[in-house]
């Protein structure tokens, strides 16, 4: 099965981890990730404004190279794919900015939303499924206590996203159950870490991860998995509970017998 | 030629402020037929009647047109004044010059001309019309009440005790209903079992009553006065004659895994079971999905321990057929489904439950034997938060927009009880607005403040935090302080939306019931027909019309008793004669008007007929008047033209249209 | 028009919320991870644009200490969102020329070896035109 692939900025750069370890993953599992080519930032945070534009159109054109190609889109870190699955929706539902967007792009035929926007863990869940994932495991993380952290983009707007329950999500955590490993649930795993907060208010966003720390700690979790850069960073510089926090595509890449390979 | 007279009410300003209703009394002069024209303040007032009735006899009117409010509001009050004065009441018509004229528009010259308009329409079709005879039809003295809950018991109490039959029909094993379920009632604080025991005691031994429990409505047809029902009398693989309730069954079961519908799943049942110590019947039912004998083939210990023999895995469902004049809808609540509501935690910790799961955890038959205690470890809670508004007035699409009304006084009921009966026990309620109308119930509530103790948060709460030693912390907004709270509990109690419930939805379509958005059923007016379904002969007991506590349910329940006897009372009714007629000239028995007949009313007879001088036998279309409810179906869909609809004949509707084409 | 009714109308337009849908049960508040840090509440956020305290509101700690986390968007039960008025009032004030909560020449001493570049791109977005 082949997908369009969007990266994002920071997997080229101070994540690299996140997408090479998702690269080796998707290559083991018989998914292909074509990435797009010349994309752009898509700016870290969906502009809520009604009257935002021209802060869209970079994610626009990744979406319109999908559909040319025929190909859902798959993205690996949960603020691209904030950004990505709502402007889509912003594309597909809302006239103003789809003409106002077009206006702009002048593509040979308008852009309306056609792209089916889809996290890699909605790829493993959706199109591989968790069974499958488990049937191709060869290194199960047996007895291993995993806590999934969420935080917020990828959960809400729910209506938007649709990405699973907001408020006691499972996707995370029937991943983990797939590669052998044991999910711990935790109430502060929907909650936010600070985000972009850290940049200037930097204890505002240490006590916000204290909670989550402790919390899923206190619950029992050995580390934490979680599919955003920002969210790793800001819980890395907790200082409370210190739980090794990964990508959850470490991990998969591990059970799936890749990981030296990429570490090589 | 008609002589047809006009009367062009003001509705005090409802009209008069925006139509000009002299100009409309001056252009109905100018209408063929026309001999009288008036206006009056209240034509529906008994001044205005006195002036139709002298303008008929000495003006010998043939016909009249009313132009005032919407028909559904005074067509009966005008025609019966018409039929006093000796005029055939089918030759009254109204223009409906209120909701759809003066109410809705602004500008008058315009209203005004629309009014004409309007006016016009309606004298082209009192030109047209015939006086019509109403014919008659049997009433059958029989009431089915549908769900057997306190408003279902007491209706049929109320209809019994008139003298009439009545039937209820209720789903589950046995009656009672969500009644049953509570522990104490407010405001009074008197054990519910205590005073819904002897009701449906005296349900039971009432000799008009018939009581069919585990059953269902299968199918109904028919109308007002003449209903014909099938009832689906599930299989409860226990002879009701023999059984005798010693109960034995129930304890050697080996089967015991069955989730307790009465007590809400929070504790188990056997597969053989009657669902609560007073069950009414005290007759057992077999659960065929939890019982092993059924799954497997092998067990039959029932059997073996019924010193009555009573236990008959051989039973079927069996339909039983019945005629009814009246049917009252009584079919309830339940509590909604909680799953997008996680933020209180609720699927993610047993010590989070509904107020309704409260009820049973506080009462002596429940799950804890009565004692308030923590459902995941059994240990006595110190501190208690309530939550109220869960699920109500959310216009999102989680919840539902209204206010579910009993929740309020409940919760308070709750918050006494508990303090009442654990003083060391904190209990603090979170409260958006306390709604406490109604009969000292303010009281109640303030008695809970003052005199219990019971601390009043002002705001809701964001979200429920289970804590790794098995607390919950709740954190909340305090409004009136500014603050957010973080606050520890042992055990939080969701006051969850009520919905009406689930079958009804079922049943409205069965009985051709009207439901609204949030699928209540619609009464025929929201103020003066409130227990009166549109459908006539439907009436409306209970919850399934709208929110509401036990007293008011049981004051509606004696409402839709009285207008169901007051229908039961009737020996005949007289029928409505705008029925459909075929002209068997025109007739070429195609089948269609009978295939879209909702009624059953039309069916085929050779006939011999005269067409033009040729005598020949033809296959043609019969209406069955009684049966027919003038929907005009057929008329629409005959490709001849041969059916027409008295009262509204195709030249009549065609008149109207010219005339408003004009 | 007043400016301040101006500015609310703008608000409302910017955020697409209406206002009036509120039923003051404070859940926003109840469900805010920035609560404490916050001097107008988010609660309250509403009914300064229905006042049309607008004045106020510009001036604002919370503009920058709202995540965007969207929990009371989420829990909304009149589904007023108002992480979005928030967020409208915050257009309002980096719009105008020279309001950027973040300077170019403050960001060098906030770098630090490990931090991401989705933070400063985020970071620009919110806090600058």
């Amino acid at each position: 099965m082949k997908y369009s692939y969007y990266p994002g900025c920071t997997l080229r750069t101070k994540a690299k981890d996140l997408d090479a370890y998702a690269r080796a993953s998707a290559k083991a599992l018989g998914l292909e990730l074509e990435e797009i080519t010349d994309w752009q930032c898509c700016g870290g945070v969906y502009p809520l404004g009604t009257d935002e534009i021209a802060t869209k159109l970079s994610c626009v054109r990744a979406l319109n190279a999908a559909k040319e190609k025929e190909q859902a889109l798959v993205t690996m870190c949960s603020a691209c794919h904030h950004v990505m699955k709502r402007v889509n929706d912003d594309m597909k539902n809302v006239e103003d900015i789809r003409t106002r967007a077009n206006n702009y792009m002048e593509l040979d035929e308008p852009y309306a939303g056609e792209t089916e926007v889809l996290h890699f863990l909605e790829v493993l869940r959706d199109k591989v499924g968790f069974e499958e994932l488990k049937k191709k495991v060869t290194n199960p993380l047996t007895g291993k206590k995993i806590g999934a952290y969420y935080g917020c983009l990828l959960l809400r707007p729910s209506k938007l996203l649709a990405f699973d329950d907001p408020e006691n999500p499972k996707i995370i955590e029937d991943f983990i159950r797939a590669i052998g490993a044991e999910p711990v649930i935790y109430p502060y795993r929907n909650e936010c870490c600070g985000g972009y907060i850290s940049l200037k208010e930097k204890e505002m966003s240490k006590n916000m991860c204290e909670k989550i720390m402790e919390s899923a700690e206190g619950f029992g979790a050995e580390m934490l998995i979680t599919a955003c850069p920002l969210c790793l960073y800001n819980l890395n510089k907790s200082t409370g509970a210190s739980l090794p926090v990964v990508y959850f595509t470490e991990i998969l890449a591990e059970a799936l017998g890749v990981k030296e390979e990429v570490q090589k | 030629m008609q002589r047809i007279g006009v009367f062009v009410c003001h509705c005090g300003s409802n009209i008069a402020a925006t139509v000009d209703v002299s100009k409309v009394v001056e252009m109905a002069h100018m209408e063929p037929g026309v001999v009288h024209a008036e206006d009056y303040q209240y034509m529906c007032s008994e001044a205005g009647q006195a002036k139709i009735a002298a303008a008929i006899q000495e003006k010998k009117l043939t016909g009249m047109v009313v132009c005032s409010c919407s028909p559904r509001m005074h067509e009966a009050t005008f025609r019966k004044a018409a039929e006093r004065a000796g005029l055939n009441p089918y030759m009254v018509e109204i223009a409906n010059i209120r909701e759809h004229c003066s109410w809705i528009h602004k500008d008058m010259e315009e209203a005004t001309k629309k009014a004409v308009i309007l006016m016009r329409a309606a004298i082209a079709k009192v030109n047209l019309n015939t006086p019509l005879q109403p014919g008659e039809s049997r009433v059958t003295k029989r009431a089915l009440v549908i769900g057997g809950g306190i408003a279902g018991i007491q209706t049929a109490l109320d209809i019994a005790d008139a003298g009439y039959e009545v039937d209820i029909v209720e789903k589950t094993p046995s009656i009672g209903g969500r009644m049953s379920q509570l522990d104490k009632t407010f405001p009074t604080l008197d054990c519910s079992a205590c005073i819904l025991t002897p009701k449906m005691v005296e349900a039971s031994a009432h000799e008009k009553i018939k009581i069919y429990t585990y059953s269902e409505v299968e199918k109904v047809s028919g109308f007002v006065g003449d209903f014909t029902v099938d009832i689906r009398k599930k299989a409860r693989s226990v002879d009701m004659d023999k059984c005798t309730g010693c109960g034995v069954c129930q304890e050697k079961c080996p089967s015991k895994k069955a989730p307790s519908e009465f007590n809400r799943g929070l504790n188990n049942r056997s597969a053989i079971y009657t669902p609560f110590a007073q069950a009414i019947p005290n007759v057992p039912v077999i659960d065929r999905e939890a019982c092993i004998k059924f799954k497997t083939g092998k067990c039959g210990v029932c059997s073996k321990v019924c010193q009555a023999g009573a236990i008959d895995y051989e039973q079927k469902d069996e339909i039983v057929t019945e005629k009814y004049g009246a049917i009252v809808v009584a079919t309830g609540f339940d509590t909604i489904n909680l799953d997008k509501y996680d933020e209180y935690a609720y699927s993610q910790s047993k010590d989070v439950i509904t107020s309704l799961e409260l009820e049973r955890v506080m009462n002596a038959a429940g799950p804890t034997h009565g004692h308030l205690e923590r459902l995941s470890d059994g240990k006595a809670p110190k501190e208690i938060v309530f939550i109220q508004c869960v699920g109500s007035r959310c216009s999102d699409d989680r919840g539902k927009p209204y206010c579910s009304k009993i929740c309020c006084m409940y919760t308070a009921k709750h918050a006494m009880l508990i303090r009442d009966k654990y003083p060391d026990v904190n209990v603090t309620v979170f409260y958006i607005d306390v709604r406490t109308p109604g009969k000292n119930f303010d009281e109640f509530y303030r008695r809970a403040v003052e005199q219990y103790g019971v601390n009043y948060i002002k705001g809701q709460v964001g979200k429920v935090i289970p804590q790794p030693d098995g607390k919950l912390l709740v954190q909340g907004s305090d409004l009136l302080d500014n603050k957010q709270i973080l606050k520890e509990a042992d055990m939080v109690v969701l006051a969850t939306a009520i919905e009406p419930n689930p079958d009804v939805r079922r049943i409205a379509t069965m009985l051709t019931a009207s439901i609204d958005t949030n699928n209540f059923l619609t009464e025929a007016h929201a103020k003066l027909r409130p227990v009166e379904s549109p459908t006539a002969g439907i009436f409306l007991s209970g919850v399934c019309q709208g929110p509401k506590d036990i007293p008011e349910t049981v004051a509606q329940a004696g409402a839709a008793a009285v207008k169901a006897i007051g229908l039961l009372a009737k020996d005949k009714l007289l029928t409505n004669p705008c029925t459909a007629q075929s002209d068997i000239l025109l007739c070429n028995g195609c089948s269609t008007c009978e295939n879209v007949c909702p009624y059953g009313a039309i069916t085929y007879e050779d006939k011999e007929v005269n067409d033009h001088g040729i005598r020949e036998t033809r296959r043609v279309a019969v209406v069955n008047n009684a049966l027919c409810q003038g929907c005009g179906a057929c008329t629409v869909a005959c490709p001849s033209g041969a059916m027409d609809l008295q009262g509204f004949s195709n030249r009549q509707i065609i008149a109207e249209v010219d005339a408003i084409c004009r | 028009m007043s400016s301040e009714k101006k500015q609310a109308e703008l608000i409302k337009e910017i955020s697409g919320v209406n206002p009036l849908k509120c039923m003051k049960c404070g859940k926003c508040s109840a469900s805010c991870p920035s609560y404490n840090e916050m001097d107008i509440k988010p609660h309250q956020f509403v009914s300064y644009v229905i006042n049309e305290d607008i004045e106020s509101l510009v001036n604002s700690e919370s503009l920058w200490k709202c995540l965007s986390c969207f929990a009371c968007v989420e829990r909304c039960p009149r589904d007023v969102k108002p992480g979005k008025l928030i967020d409208a009032a915050r257009q309002i004030v980096v719009r105008q020329k020279g309001q950027d909560y973040l300077l170019a020449d403050e960001i060098p001493e906030l770098l630090d070896p490990e931090l991401p570049q989705q933070l400063l791109v985020s970071a620009f977005r919110r806090y600058r035109r």
